[in-house]
């Protein structure tokens, strides 16, 4: 750590604003302002908390709602009309949980609930500099807010609760940088999926990741918090973006927010939220924005991804042995040939959704790219899943449902649904899916199940189109 | 938490780099309340050659013979070998448990990722990192023995292959001493409790929207 008055990087402040000690071996306790809950990694920690008899520290900073595995239709009948036993037993456990420890909770008919990293931000719960940990990898979302964003194990999630405290040590600062405009149909999730497959998906192992430049300052808070989100897909610990005005003005006016004077001074505070100059990086990686087309992976990790104009790579042209056999077992497990274009893939079911791309300017976009059209005959399947309750209601505010539903897409209630398809939302053996989530793993979307991941417009033309299409061209 | 001093035990070799969560266990066992009981489902997807879920018979099911832990020779094994980028993926910790609960020890890997590595600490296993040479020179013993038994000693910081082959490794002081005392991090915390409150009154009066 530098001196007190040596240039600091946005993760160092926030860092060292919430270090409570430093121990010898170089782990620090860091004080947690805010720490979400959901129902698969909680249940194990409250069980701790029970048999060590301790209670919550603060527990006011705990929100808690259930989204990963909750039932996407008929949620009029609340907990108790969960058909699948073991998905009823979790959201009960949290249920009785939170009342036993007296813990807020966005329960299964509150109009708030959703994706744990959607409705932190919107209820202005998750605020700028502050620290946020849910037991969910993809708790780097907040960072879009700059805010310090920690995705953590059960184990983690009760020695929070206990002590409001995360026993860490600090990563190292990454800063990527991208910088120009964006083309036509290029959107937040296409540079986050470039960046990694142009990164790898361990680069970030370790580091916390700044992401800046003039494009990243162009995106919304929407865009930002896709971008962060991803973060995680790099290995790395947490996503950042720097306070500004996109943020203020998100930030302003929801529930959770500060108003009044308190608002101004919250604004005088958070300015400082940026690097300064001639801070220190211990990596950095700098791209244009304009080498940037639309993206969809073609294998099994985020990083196997290409723009939607280019071919299916070849394994045997590949120098690195591992990497070719790396990728013929993925072409494998996809069903793809080496060489075929892109947008020869036939699509069975598309998803949008997951807390990477389920939010009001997602449903926008997917409903300007089906309004008028009709999902294509050889689509089993067009899921939308907004984010969370308050998504939803928005969307319905403004004719989006009636659109999206028009097309032949089904519109859901919230949750993650098949993002991991937890619930019955899920792929069947060999299907290949137009996915808006984060991960394309061997059977994450169901077992055999292929995922390709894209961003919303694409996803929506590639359900209209029947298989995936260059919205940069065309009239989409 | 089962303290870890040193374990000697048999090598699991599997080859292969990114092993994620999902492998290690996959959502569908995500939905059980319990912290115990995950052996049965460790590495499911290749273990066996039919789904399950929770409330399959494990019994019933077929196994894949090709899978290393299916393999002739690979019962009992407590050290796991891997490559590059083991644990990535979720945060499942329900993954730890699943090894915990198999009787995996030892995880050695040329990397972690970062959540997993955490995890493990808290739950009696040792990750340790080892150079990728170390690791290649690993997956070569197991291949050119019929079984490969080594000795992990926390307590003096070394990797014990054979008589005449002994490897130092070093690890954070803080990690090793929860795991050779297997001691409740929590309570270790709440030893600071004065300081943490003392933290929190300052910060709420300079960030009061923050409370
Ligand atoms: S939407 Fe997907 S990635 Fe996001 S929290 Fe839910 S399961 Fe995790």
């Amino acid at each position: 750590m530098g001196a007190e008055n040596s240039p600091k990087t946005l993760y160092d402040k926030i860092w060292d604003s919430r270090c409570v000690k430093n121990y010898d071996d170089g782990t620090s306790l860091i004080y947690i302002n805010r720490h979400i809950l959901h129902e698969v990694s909680s249940a194990q920690a409250f069980e701790g908390l029970r048999d060590s008899g301790r209670q919550p520290w603060r527990r006011e900073s705990v929100i808690a709602t259930p989204d990963h595995n909750v039932p996407t239709t008929e949620r009029e009948l609340g907990i108790d009309g969960i058909r699948d036993d073991v998905s009823r037993i979790q959201v009960k456990a949290l249920d009785d949980n939170c009342r036993e420890f007296d813990l807020r909770q966005f329960g299964l008919n509150d109009t708030r609930q959703g994706i744990v990293h959607v409705i932190a931000p919107e209820q202005g719960l998750t605020l700028p500099g502050m620290t946020v940990v849910c037991g969910d990898s993809h708790t780097s979302t907040h960072g879009a807010l700059a805010a310090l964003g920690v995705g953590i194990g059960t184990s983690e999630v009760e020695h929070v609760l206990a002590t409001q405290c995360l026993l860490q040590r600090k990563a190292r600062n990454m800063l990527i940088e991208i910088n120009g405009e964006l083309g036509t149909g290029v959107t937040a999730k296409d540079v986050v999926l470039y960046v990694i497959g142009q990164i790898g998906t361990a680069a970030g192992t370790g580091c916390t990741i700044e992401f800046a430049g003039s494009t990243i300052r162009a995106l919304t808070m929407e865009g930002r918090m896709t971008v962060c989100n991803m973060a995680i897909e790099v290995g790395a610990r947490a996503g950042l973006v720097a306070f500004d005005d996109v943020t203020a003005a998100y930030v302003k006016g929801r529930p959770h927010a500060p108003a009044g004077e308190q608002w101004q001074q919250a604004i005088d505070h958070w300015r400082n939220l940026h690097s300064d100059a001639g801070a220190h990086f211990d990596e950095i990686f700098r791209f244009d924005a304009a080498d940037i087309r639309p993206q969809v992976t073609w294998g099994t990790s985020p990083e196997m991804v290409a723009p939607v104009d280019a071919l299916v790579p070849d394994p045997d042209v590949q120098k690195d042995a591992g990497r070719a056999s790396d990728y013929r077992a993925a072409l494998e497990y996809m069903g793809l040939q080496a060489s075929q274009p892109l947008t020869s893939i036939n699509v069975d079911r598309v998803f949008i959704g997951s807390c990477t791309n389920s939010r009001i300017e997602d449903i926008r976009a997917v409903a300007a790219v089906v309004e008028g059209k009709k999902l294509a005959s050889t689509v089993k399947q067009g899921l939308v899943v907004p984010g969370s309750g308050l998504v939803k209601r928005q969307a319905e505010k403004e004719g989006l449902d009636l659109i999206i539903k028009a097309a032949g897409f089904e519109w859901r209630e919230p949750g993650c649904s098949m993002c991991l398809g937890m619930n019955a939302d899920q792929l069947q053996p060999g299907e290949h899916s137009a996915s808006t989530s984060n991960r394309n793993f061997v059977g994450r979307q169901g077992i055999g199940g292929r995922t390709h991941l894209v961003s919303p417009a694409m996803a929506a033309a590639a359900a209209i189109a029947g298989h995936f299409v260059d919205i940069s061209k065309g009239g989409w | 938490m089962q303290a870890f001093i040193r374990h000697t035990g048999k090598v699991i070799p599997l080859d292969r780099a990114n092993v994620d969560t999902d492998a290690l266990l996959p959502k569908q066992y995500l939905k059980s309340i319990s912290k115990f009981g995950f052996a049965d489902w460790l590495f499911d997807d290749f273990r066996y050659l039919d789904p399950g879920d929770v409330n399959t018979d494990t019994s019933s099911r077929r196994l894949n013979p090709d899978f290393v832990l299916n393999k002739p020779g690979f019962e009992g094994g407590s050290v796991l070998l891997s490559r590059a980028n083991f644990g990535c993926g979720s945060s499942r910790e329900h993954a730890v448990w699943a090894l915990r609960d198999y009787g995996i020890r030892v995880v050695l890997a040329s990397s972690f990722a970062d959540i997993f590595y955490n995890n493990c600490f808290k739950n009696g296993i040792l990750p340790l990192a080892l150079p990728v040479e170390k690791i290649s020179q690993l997956f070569q013993l197991c291949k050119d023995s019929e079984s490969l038994e080594l000795t992990v000693d926390l307590e003096n910081c070394q990797i014990r292959i054979s008589e005449s082959e002994t490897w130092s490794f070093t690890i954070d002081a803080g990690r090793r001493e929860n795991l050779l005392t297997g001691r409740d991090e929590i309570a270790v915390t709440l030893l600071q409790s004065d300081v943490i409150r003392q933290f929190e009154s300052h910060l709420q009066q300079r960030e009061p929207w923050a409370f």
